[in-house]
């Protein structure tokens, strides 16, 4: 067993707000050059970018798990994260028939389906950056079906925050756990949402710029930086667990 | 009604986006779900919403709407008060709840119902 700086919500140049230097090569780079030893691309309602990100991960050295940030019809924020490419766009399957609209790059930024090599593949046209019309609780659901952790994101927000949009934590909530935003700090946090359906609270970049990479992370200690293991330190389970 | 007069109706302060106050107000819409307000705000309509997040403004922009009112004493922050400022989107900004900003609006004549 050893420890895992993880930083498991780093958004792509596919996300429509995130800067167009952060395709999927150069988030790999930038991770490992910030000492990460996993991370999750996470990218508004799809997966596109994470294939891209996995190659590139495997051929740098750096594992790199298959996510989503999921926007759900109250407008909350939820990241997805699977061990395969496969089961996230399973899941991206279910959101995009959900999901109404054209982006309008103009308004709210490209969205650049990237390969590993930097090279454009396409530009997605769909309205990224809108809200999945499906209820909060059939999202989580659905990514927990096809073996995926899930994470309320940024709960200290004042916006697309669980909190903000619904006032509380769901009891029926099948979550794995809260996470807690850069901007709000380590001591506050403990204060303001510690013990929240007692959950535990985690802390990714939400990086969309590369210099936001890894600040902060987490750090898990595990056999192996999978989702199952994951799972297993959020519970405290045989060893493994959150520094 | 043009947004200058019913800004001046209102007693409500500008934070940004003041030259886009010629606009006409032809209706009015209250809501902070985004995805609520881009299905059905109308063109022309003054916004009411607690929601500061520079989304705002992308909405406004996409629906045509004529002005954001800020309920609550609700501040916008940097990005969306540059935002407002280059794109025209009038901001402004109420210490009233939602409910009392619409009741105005209403009075003034923005939005009745044709009986």
């Amino acid at each position: 067993m050893r420890s895992f700086r993880a930083d498991l919500h780093i958004h792509s140049c596919l996300s429509p707000c995130a800067d167009l230097e952060m395709s999927p090569r150069a988030v790999v780079e930038a991770s490992l050059a910030r000492g990460l030893d996993v991370i999750a691309l996470c990218d508004h309602n799809s997966a596109e970018n994470v294939g891209a990100a996995m190659r590139a991960g495997f051929r740098e050295g750096l594992h790199v798990l298959a996510g989503i940030e999921m926007c759900s019809q109250e407008e909350v924020h939820l990241l997805a994260i699977f061990d395969r490419e496969e089961q996230a766009l399973r899941l991206q399957e279910t959101l995009y028939r959900h999901l109404k609209g054209t982006n309008r790059p103009e308004l709210f930024g490209d969205q650049i389906v990237v390969n590993e090599d930097d090279e454009v593949v396409f530009f997605n046209d769909r309205l990224l950056i809108g809200a999945v019309q499906l209820e909060l609780g059939r999202l989580v659901e659905d990514a927990r079906r096809l073996g995926g952790l899930v994470i309320a994101s940024h709960i200290d927000r004042p916006a697309f925050s669980l909190l903000s949009q619904l006032g509380f934590v769901p009891k029926d909530l099948a979550l794995d756990g809260l996470e807690i935003s850069r901007y709000q700090d380590p001591e506050g946090a403990r204060e303001r949402f510690q013990g929240l359906q007692g959950l535990p609270l985690l802390t990714f970049s939400d990086a969309h710029f590369l210099k936001d990479i890894g600040n902060p992370c987490s750090t898990f200690f595990l056999e192996a930086p999978t989702v199952e293991e994951i799972r297993m330190a959020l519970r405290g389970e045989q060893g493994r667990h959150l520094s | 009604m043009k947004g200058a007069e019913l800004q001046k109706l209102l007693g409500v302060e500008v934070a940004a986006g003041a030259r886009g106050l010629e606009k006409e107000v032809t209706s009015g819409y209250c809501g902070d779900l985004l995805s609520d307000v881009m299905a059905n705000a109308k063109e022309g309509a003054i916004w009411v919403t607690i929601q500061s997040h520079q989304n705002i403004v992308a909405v406004a922009v996409l629906k045509r709407l004529a002005a954001i009112v800020l309920a609550n004493s609700r501040i916008p922050d940097e990005e969306t008060r540059a935002k407002a400022e280059a794109e025209g989107i009038p901001i402004l900004l109420s210490a009233l709840g939602a409910y009392q900003i619409a009741g105005r609006l209403y009075e003034l004549g923005i939005g009745r119902i044709e009986a």
